[in-house]
């Protein structure tokens, strides 16, 4: 239950601090995001870049990159999504415990990219998993990525423990697990699923 | 006045103490993840982490225990090495016991080395 700000103003001129279960566990959940070290094409460099001194990721407390999907809560997809790989992206994405977000870094992770024509390059990894931040960029920078993962810790501040807005995890009907898409005769099978990913509504002039 | 506790006592609230420390962020976190966060398992989430690769054929395969009479022989011979630098450095300075005592202890290793080859430890099956 929200506390009403008046009376939380009122308290803390008084001397008293007042908050919630809910903003202790999300600012506790928001400095302690550790992505996956998984990097895909040239983007991960970026993102190597970032993690590194002149950047320095672990400011926001995310410098810990963990080489296995049991221990990380944040996915960031940088590079170059090949049809070879998207299935092991989506069971990589499996495999991460809740509460897990994704960041889709760069032109390709969000949309294909220059590659968008090929005949390999998935078009945007948000077809098979639900992606949290989309940067856009070829490479984008280090700040874009800093920027993506403030935007990600404002999106993990905002989320509730009950009600409409809350965490995926807090609901038990949200599915644990997305279907990995194989190799069909031309394409993935499926080529994306349609729960998570809304084609685009492509609108003509008469 | 000094002498009036038991020293077992000590160690009873230093053991209490001590599961306390040890066993209360677990209980705690264990409440926690029960009432805030519902276990979701899948079949994808429960198998065996492979890169994101499915994993083939079982984990538990049997390694060859050859390997270690190899590992064995080459340690003897590796510290021996380390005992024959210093000797050819001071070799002129030695007196005739010492020179004697490293022969021998050479001889026990070559013969060592003897024994394993005609055992056939060094012909990979």
């Amino acid at each position: 239950m929200p506390i009403d700000e008046g009376l939380r103003s009122e308290l803390s001129k008084s001397g008293i601090f007042t908050t919630t279960l809910e903003s202790i566990y999300n600012w506790g959940r928001k400095n302690s995001v550790w992505p996956l070290q998984f990097g895909l094409a040239c983007c991960a460099i970026e993102m190597i870049a970032t993690s590194m001194a002149r950047y320095d990721l672990a400011r926001f407390g995310a410098e810990v990159f963990r080489p296995s999907p049991r221990q990380a809560d944040l996915m960031i997809v940088a590079g170059t999504v090949t049809k070879k790989m998207a299935p092991q992206v989506v069971r990589l994405y499996n495999q991460m415990p809740e509460p897990k977000y994704v960041i889709a870094m760069g032109a390709c992770a969000i949309s294909g990219g220059p590659f968008k024509q090929g005949y390999n390059v998935l078009k945007g990894i948000d077809r098979y998993i639900p992606v949290d931040v989309h940067i856009p960029g070829c490479p984008p920078r280090p700040e874009a990525l800093l920027h993506a993962f403030i935007t990600l810790q404002q999106k993990i501040d905002a989320q509730t423990m009950r009600g409409p807005n809350r965490a995926r995890h807090f609901d038990p009907d949200e599915p644990s697990e997305f279907p990995v898409p194989e190799f069909g005769e031309k394409d993935l099978v499926p080529s994306k699923n349609l729960s998570v990913w809304k084609p685009p509504v492509i609108l003509r002039e008469a | 006045m000094a002498s009036d506790y038991s020293p077992n006592l000590f160690l009873a609230v230093f053991l209490f103490v001590a599961l306390g420390f040890a066993l209360t962020p677990v209980i705690l976190s264990n409440l926690w993840s029960r009432f805030f966060s519902p276990a979701k398992p899948g079949p994808d989430k429960s198998a065996v982490y492979e890169c994101g690769l499915e994993s083939k054929g079982d984990a538990w395969i049997q390694f060859r225990s050859d390997y270690y009479l190899y590992g064995i022989i080459f340690l003897i011979f590796d510290v021996e090495i380390i005992f024959l630098f210093p000797f050819a450095v001071a070799f002129l300075d030695l007196s005739f016991g010492a020179f004697l005592a490293m022969m021998v202890f050479l001889l026990l290793l070559v013969e060592g080395l003897v024994w394993a080859w005609r055992k056939g430890v060094l012909t990979w099956r």
